[in-house]
């Protein structure tokens, strides 16, 4: 067994060396988990914004669903989505299994109720600070859930990047629906999973790094957008 | 008003646009694919690596390999979710081609298992050729082992190895014996690290890159032989399987051409798999 540095110098070895293999599965760990993510978001942010901004009868129990759902385990949506798409069941015909079609909606299925809990929360709070103001200028449902949705979107970024997090981390879901199939499937966290199972430790701990790495930069980019939308605002 | 145009536009524009980048995609690939439902220890100790670009260099036909234990790749192909089915218990293939999901099962290759054991050797079994003598020796000292208890292959002749050594591993389970309920490299890497014995099949073992300090305490009894097998998934059974690709996969693999291919596989100058299809078969 080898100490940190070791591996941190092999990781980064293996960013400088840009080995073709790598950036494709990078490459498709990105595009699977962006987009899951945008997806998710598409769904997410209008759903929990609703359920933020309006009362209505059983609102409490959607809440309390959309939180726990936010625990769903990988494992058991990957079967779901495996049952779904088998050619024995029922979305067979679409021949998606073992595609990084099949991953995305197996993350996204992981993403949405994150995106809409943390919405909810977030849209909720701000609509207690604005519901009179609202009520004073007569403002109708839907320019409601715009502007909330529009004030709110720095705290909305955040909970972007947490779906984000959940999805680009996650391994149970993707294998089963994926396949880890070599230059099809095989994406950051499947490839650390089969060299661990190959007795190749060091190797995927190096990875692992390299996955972080590429979380940073994706929120750092993030972070980056965000501060000059906000220096142009106030410009 | 502008805002809210904007959302429902980006909302719709957002979701059209990648559900059709993700659809698109699988649509756009070369549809001369097939996908191959096999075990861990074919994957892992790097076979397919070296066997299949020599097929696709030939035929054209890319191979696509799912490795998952044998007990789920039959599961998997029995639901019509592959071409071909290439794993390692015989008994479960047949029953797999007797219910109609394969066209018929043919011998490929074999290897064998070892059980790999700390150099303590708290069951004093190192050097035997005997299996049932060290499993009991096993059993009977309570020496620690490592099952993979996940229905695969290798777990199916391990069970069938405690019985003919007439113990009830049922019994001691959480106790000295330990099942992982994972992969044959996840149960080397829990086992190992555990001081237990645990049997593997060979190849897996010669590729596996954290032996740390294990050596191979019992191996060459003939009951460890471990065959392997493939099955064109029967398009009678499943309509969306590929025949006419997979039957080009299985012919080759079987054919001259093949087996030499899988001869010639070598890890640290070690042959991993013994080719033995009937020839002209």
């Amino acid at each position: 067994m080898q100490d940190f540095g070791t591996t941190l110098a092999e990781a980064i070895g293996l960013i400088l060396l840009a080995d073709g293999d790598l950036i494709e599965i990078i490459t498709l760990s990105l595009r699977v988990t962006l987009s899951a993510v945008i997806i998710a978001c598409a769904i997410g942010l209008p759903f929990g914004a609703l359920v933020g901004a309006f009362r209505f009868p059983g609102r409490a129990v959607v809440t309390v669903f959309l939180n726990a759902l936010m625990g769903l385990p990988p494992v058991v949506v990957g079967l779901v989505v495996y049952l779904m798409l088998s050619a024995a069941g029922p979305l067979g015909p679409l021949r998606l299994l073992y595609t990084p079609t099949a991953m995305i909606i197996a993350q996204t299925i992981l993403v949405t109720p994150i995106v809409a809990a943390l919405t909810r929360q977030v849209i909720e709070d701000l609509q207690t600070e604005y519901s009179e103001q609202f009520a004073s200028l007569g403002v109708g449902p839907l320019d409601r859930i715009a502007a909330l949705l529009w004030d709110a979107r720095y705290s909305l970024l955040t909970v972007a990047l947490a779906g984000f997090g959940r999805a680009v981390a996650e391994v149970g879901a993707v294998i089963i629906v994926g396949g880890n199939i070599n230059h099809v499937t095989r994406v950051m966290t499947t490839t650390i999973a089969l060299e661990t199972s190959k007795g190749n430790l060091e190797l995927a701990l190096a990875l692992g790094v390299v996955l972080l790495a590429i979380a940073v930069i994706v929120n750092a980019a993030v972070m980056a957008l965000r501060a000059s939308a906000v220096r142009s605002a106030y410009a | 008003m502008f805002r809210r145009q904007f959302l429902s536009l980006a909302l719709a524009g957002t979701v059209a646009a990648t559900l059709s980048a993700g659809l698109s995609a699988p649509v756009a690939a070369a549809d001369d694919f097939i996908i191959v439902q096999s075990t861990t220890s074919t994957q892992n100790s790097g076979l397919f690596d070296h066997l299949l670009p020599i097929f696709t260099d030939k035929t054209g036909i890319e191979v696509r390999v799912v490795a998952v234990g044998t007990g789920q790749a039959i599961k998997n192909a029995a639901n019509g979710d592959g071409d071909v089915l290439f794993v390692h218990a015989r008994p479960a293939e047949e029953k797999f081609v007797a219910a109609g999901h394969g066209v018929k099962r043919h011998d490929v290759m074999y290897n064998d298992f070892v059980i790999v054991g700390p150099p303590s050797d708290p069951a004093g079994i190192a050097g035997s050729s005997d299996i049932v003598n060290a499993l009991t020796k096993i059993a009977s000292t309570k020496a620690p082992f490592a099952s993979r208890g996940d229905d695969s292959g290798t777990n199916k002749a391990e069970l069938r190895l405690w019985k003919d050594a007439g113990i009830d591993v049922g019994e001691a389970s959480g106790d000295w014996y330990r099942e992982t309920g994972s992969g044959m490299g996840a149960t080397l890497n829990t086992g190992t690290g555990m001081g237990a014995y645990i049997m593997t099949d060979r190849a897996t073992w010669i590729a596996f890159g954290n032996k740390g300090d294990y050596e191979i305490a019992v191996e060459g009894d003939n009951r460890m032989f471990n065959q392997y097998g493939i099955i064109l998934v029967n398009a009678e059974k499943h309509p969306n399987v590929k025949s006419e690709l997979g039957k080009s996969f299985v012919d080759w693999v079987i054919s001259e051409d093949g087996q030499s291919a899988i001869a010639n596989y070598k890890v640290d100058g070690q042959q991993l798999f013994f080719p033995n299809a009937p020839a002209g078969s």
